[in-house]
């Protein structure tokens, strides 16, 4: 097996990674996530701590919520003490913190944290088993392993907003296609430097027929498929 | 499945962990560094569950340094070894941390020490060791090929047959790997082995 060349010395492609790098930095972190529709009531899987910091939702709903809720109190008390927000890496420990030390006790919370700080785009993924990960992409919940796919499929480095957008789109409605726990509307939100915007809220159900546009049939053509009796 | 190992060299001590971060079927992360500096010539490597590791890790960590500017003086790696023992043995019986350690340190007169630590507060001083699925492979690799006073470029001869014999006969064997030395000149990150790259 061939093992890549030794990473001790700087090659031409280390620098051009290390650029690669830089520019996926000033790319903004774009977000996403479905919302379900809970007994005719709209349930907002994305939840916004701050104008520069969301926070996605999946497991416990009311945990979810909670611990988002009391995430937003925490940062904004730092804002007031400290008199500048908070960074993303700072809040996301404050947050696996907590979990840390309920580990155990029953929570159930999968999430990522995405914001804008001093540093630029920021995004975390935390769990309710202690885990945090600093990371490009992720994906959580039930149907997390089919939108891994599709997001896997068609990530690069440079891509614009509106093609990080439309991906994001893509895995969450297919995602919701394939896994029977997910659904609803897919949100996608973009965290820039100067905070978070939705870009989009659509209904799967509607991205569907987007995707896959009906093509009608001649009455003729549906006879001729017909199974002969 | 999560895999770390080390030696000890003539004059330098190697441990190699790999480098994914899986809950389930996923795996969140190929690049994750599960090999903490502890200190200028100390290094950590880890396995076990993520969020104690995260805490345990970090939590010595703070500790062995608090002690270096507390007493002007640093922390053998033997001392280091015990400390690590000793807080898994108190939490062991309350609020245990699932991790297994391997620690590798340089002192200036005693030269290269490795220490297993396991989540029990088993204590061994090792001149090599392995943790997880791939001690399997690792282990025998090892006993096999090491002889004491192993130059740099042969222990990384060896580490990279560990690899390869773990990429090429576990069913669930990690892609990428970290590995980093101690010497005289401190503890620093020596390579990666990746076959696949986080885009």
């Amino acid at each position: 097996m061939e093992f890549p060349k030794d990473k001790t010395k700087i090659s031409k492609e280390d620098i051009i990674a290390s650029l690669f790098d830089f520019m996926e930095y000033l790319f903004n972190v774009v977000l996403f996530l479905m919302s379900k529709l809970l007994a005719s009531q709209t349930v907002k899987k994305i939840i916004e701590i701050n104008p520069y910091m969301i926070g996605t939702m999946a497991g416990g709903a009311a945990d979810c919520q909670f611990w988002h809720r009391n995430l937003g109190i925490k940062c904004r008390l730092h804002e007031l003490a400290n008199k500048r927000r908070i960074s993303v890496t700072g809040a996301s420990k404050l947050l696996a913190n907590i979990l840390y030390s309920y580990r155990g006790m029953g929570l159930s919370v999968g999430t990522m944290i995405a914001g804008w700080d001093e540093t630029g785009p920021g995004l975390y993924y935390v769990d309710s088993e202690g885990g945090r990960l600093k990371g490009k992409r992720f994906s959580v919940g039930s149907g997390s392993p089919y939108a891994y796919a599709v997001l896997d499929s068609g990530y690069r480095f440079d891509l614009s907003i509106e093609e990080a957008a439309e991906l994001a789109r893509r895995a969450i409605y297919h995602a919701t296609f394939r896994d029977g726990a997910s659904g609803g509307v897919a949100s996608v939100y973009y965290v820039g430097p100067d905070g978070w915007k939705k870009l989009s809220g659509d209904d799967v159900g509607e991205l569907h027929y987007k995707y896959h546009p009906v093509v009608t049939s001649s009455v003729e053509q549906e006879m001729a498929e017909a199974p002969v009796a | 499945m999560e895999c770390v190992f080390g030696l000890v060299g003539d004059g330098f001590a190697v441990i190699v962990a790999d480098t994914s971060a899986v809950h389930s079927i996923l795996v969140h992360k190929s690049n994750e560094d599960k090999i903490m500096i502890l200190d200028s010539h100390k290094l950590l490597g880890v396995s076990g569950e993520a969020g104690d590791r995260a805490q345990f890790t970090e939590y010595i960590q703070k500790n062995v340094h608090l002690y270096q500017f507390r007493n002007g003086i640093a922390l053998t790696t033997a001392a280091a070894a015990n400390f690590t023992r000793g807080e898994l043995a108190t939490a062991l019986r309350k609020n245990p941390y699932f991790v297994n350690i391997l620690l590798a340190g340089y002192e200036k007169d005693i030269g290269p020490s490795l220490y297993y630590i396991d989540y029990i507060a088993t204590l061994h001083k090792i001149d090599k060791g392995a943790f997880g699925y791939g001690s399997y492979f690792a282990l025998s690799l090892m006993d096999r090929h090491y002889h004491s006073g192993m130059s740099l470029a042969e222990a990384i001869d060896l580490v990279d047959k560990c690899i390869t014999e773990i990429r090429s006969r576990l069913v669930v064997a990690p892609p990428n790997f970290l590995i980093k030395i101690v010497d005289k000149d401190g503890a620093k990150e020596f390579a990666w082995r990746e076959s696949i790259s986080q885009a």
